[in-house]
């Protein structure tokens, strides 16, 4: 039953910068099962953004994926023609971006941009594309579909813009709806509906690949989760151990970051120190400068990941328990 | 676009009389023959730069022609002059602009190059040569140009495509699979109209400058064919006896001037809807 719909095999992303190449994808290797939703975590900067557009092959120049391989029910998309590749993006994987502000184009009707998927990919007729366009903005529950088919971007809300993006990445209805911080632009209560409306999408057959920093959504949405650290994955592991006993010390960090209601904390807990740059990262592991356990291997090779029995981590320390 | 036009009617009143202005001064030139009793070249040397009067509205020039009558054939080939060049050197000014900034590499290198050779020539100089070496007349003008202001649209076309391409609905369109072609068509070019419009207010006026300079010089249109240019330069020899052979195509030029501006502005508000007053 766990079938693999989606596995990305080793990927490295590089750029070229003035102090260098810098990888901020470096050989990151995770998989989304059919019909779950994955977590994607970690803080800005870490490559989990880079990690999608590799996949939607979005990486912008001068970047370029260097290595690794991304299969898609076994297909590989490396291999594929430009035009095949093309044509598999919006029809089988599909992606909704952070920023419903920009995410339209503000001088063409909401409706006519969700018309235009399945004309591209269905070949549809006006009238028919406008009847389903407008089924599917009920289905994403935007109230009025008949009027919102017809309003500009600026005249929607932020909440219903993101129902439009929504509505245009699930039109054809995609095997993988990659959500790359879907509701971070949001309020929270818009937050709390884009949420459900994703995990009704999930029920209906669609897998997604989640990524958040706001481990509050991750927790409540998926079953698996990775978490990432300056371009690599440093844990992975079912949703309910990982926020029960975090491997990683990074993770771990990040879970004690979390405020907490409950807890009468007087301060709130950071991870000390800050993300490596990229191009200064230090030898062995990249964590180490920030961690509280770090030893002098620690220091000097670096913790590749392991299985440790359904989860993976990348730490020395796992070793020892 | 009808809905453009409606919203800047009601948002802009400036535009609408300029619309007006604009709609009246081609049905003038076209209806020119019926409107004046004189023909465009018609001389009556008895009388010679005549003041307005009731017969001649607008006076009489150094041959005795109606200055109403050449007014009216003159801005024939103004506004034709100030349009169809303008239009051509938009429409391919802007393809090879967003092409160039929408595929980047060596045929950005190519286009820009091309319209680099362009700018790099004094604009009157390089008018002047293409105008020498192909000979005078009307459709050499139109020619030389086209051939002068594509170069301006393509570098702007570029730069806004190139502001373009990196905003998310772009990248939106390509997640979505659409071909660079069709993202061209129905991203980057309806959001590049809003600057184009603009300029194609901006360029109508210089044209129409432009072709007048080069009458004056001998390379544009040729007399006894009027053209509004051609008026005011000529009467520029007759400034303190005869100040109407100046006065009245030199108001006329404004006229058309001042209204193209006006109604870019205006139809520039009503086709951005981010700019849209409501």
């Amino acid at each position: 039953m766990d079938e693999k719909l989606l596995e990305i095999e080793d990927l490295c992303v590089e750029f070229p910068t003035e102090k260098g190449k810098i990888r901020p994808v470096d050989r990151v290797s995770l998989e989304i099962r059919k019909g779950t939703i994955t977590g994607l975590v970690g803080e800005s900067g870490c490559g989990k953004s880079m990690t999608a557009r590799a996949v939607m092959n979005l990486i912008k120049k001068p970047g370029k994926m260097t290595g690794g391989r991304i299969l898609l029910e076994g297909r590989d998309l490396g291999q594929m023609g430009a035009k095949e590749r093309r044509l598999l993006q919006g029809r089988e994987i599909s992606m909704i971006f952070q920023d419903p502000m920009s995410s339209l184009n503000p001088v063409m009707k909401a409706g006519k941009q969700v018309d235009e998927v399945i004309r591209l990919h269905e070949g549809a007729d006006a009238g028919e594309a406008r009847r389903r366009t407008i089924e599917m903005f009920a289905a994403v529950g935007i109230p009025d579909p008949e009027r919102r088919y017809d309003a500009y971007p600026h005249e929607l809300s932020g909440g219903l813009r993101q129902r439009v993006m929504i509505a245009m990445a699930m039109i054809c209805k995609p095997k993988l709806l990659i959500a790359d911080e879907p509701t971070t632009a949001l309020d929270v209560t818009v937050e709390a509906q884009i949420l459900e409306l994703m995990e009704k999408l999930r029920e209906g057959g669609t897998s997604i690949l989640l990524i958040s920093h706001n481990l509050g959504v991750i927790a409540r949405m998926c079953e698996d989760v990775y978490v990432m650290y300056a371009g690599k994955v440093v844990e992975h592991a079912e949703v309910g151990a990982l926020f029960a006993e975090p491997a990683h010390p990074y993770t771990k960090g990040l879970l004690r970051a979390v405020t907490s209601l409950r807890e009468e904390t007087a301060m709130l807990e950071t991870i000390p120190g800050n993300v490596p740059q990229l191009y200064d990262l230090p030898p062995g592991c990249r964590f180490s400068n920030r961690c509280a356990f770090a030893t002098e291997r620690c220091r000097a090779d670096e913790p590749a990941l392991r299985d440790l029995g359904g989860r993976e981590c990348a730490c020395f320390l796992e070793d020892r328990g | 676009m009808k809905d453009a036009l409606r919203r800047m009617i009601r948002a802009n009143k400036l535009s609408l009389v300029s619309l007006i202005v604009i709609f009246l001064l081609i049905l003038f030139s076209i209806l020119a023959p019926w409107l004046t009793p004189y023909g465009e070249a018609d001389m009556d040397l008895m009388h010679r730069l005549s003041p307005p009067s009731a017969e001649h509205l607008l006076g009489t020039d150094e041959a005795g022609r109606d200055v109403l009558t050449r007014l009216l054939y003159g801005s024939r080939v103004s506004l034709m002059v100030g349009i169809v060049p303008t239009l051509l050197s938009m429409v391919i000014g802007a393809v090879l602009g967003v092409t160039a900034g929408y595929l980047g590499g060596a045929v950005d290198s190519i286009i820009m190059r091309l319209a680099d050779i362009v700018l790099a020539f004094p604009s009157m100089l390089l008018a002047m040569v293409i105008m020498y070496t192909l000979g005078d007349g009307l459709f050499n003008v139109f020619l030389t140009l086209t051939l002068m202001n594509w170069g301006t649209v393509a570098r702007i076309a570029r730069a806004e495509t190139l502001k373009l391409k990196t905003i998310d609905y772009v990248e939106a369109a390509r997640s979505i699979g659409m071909s660079k072609g069709r993202i061209i068509m129905r991203h980057i070019l309806p959001n590049c109209i809003p600057t184009l419009i603009v300029l194609f207010t901006l360029n109508v006026p210089s044209a129409i400058l432009t072709e007048s300079a080069l009458s004056f010089l001998g390379l544009g249109i040729q007399p006894p064919s009027a053209s509004w240019g051609l008026m005011v330069n000529t009467g520029r020899q007759y400034l303190f006896n005869a100040p109407w052979l100046s006065f009245a195509p030199s108001g006329a030029i404004m006229l058309a001037v001042l209204s193209f501006n006006f109604l870019g502005d205006g139809l520039r508000d009503a086709i951005d809807p981010r700019l849209r007053r409501r």
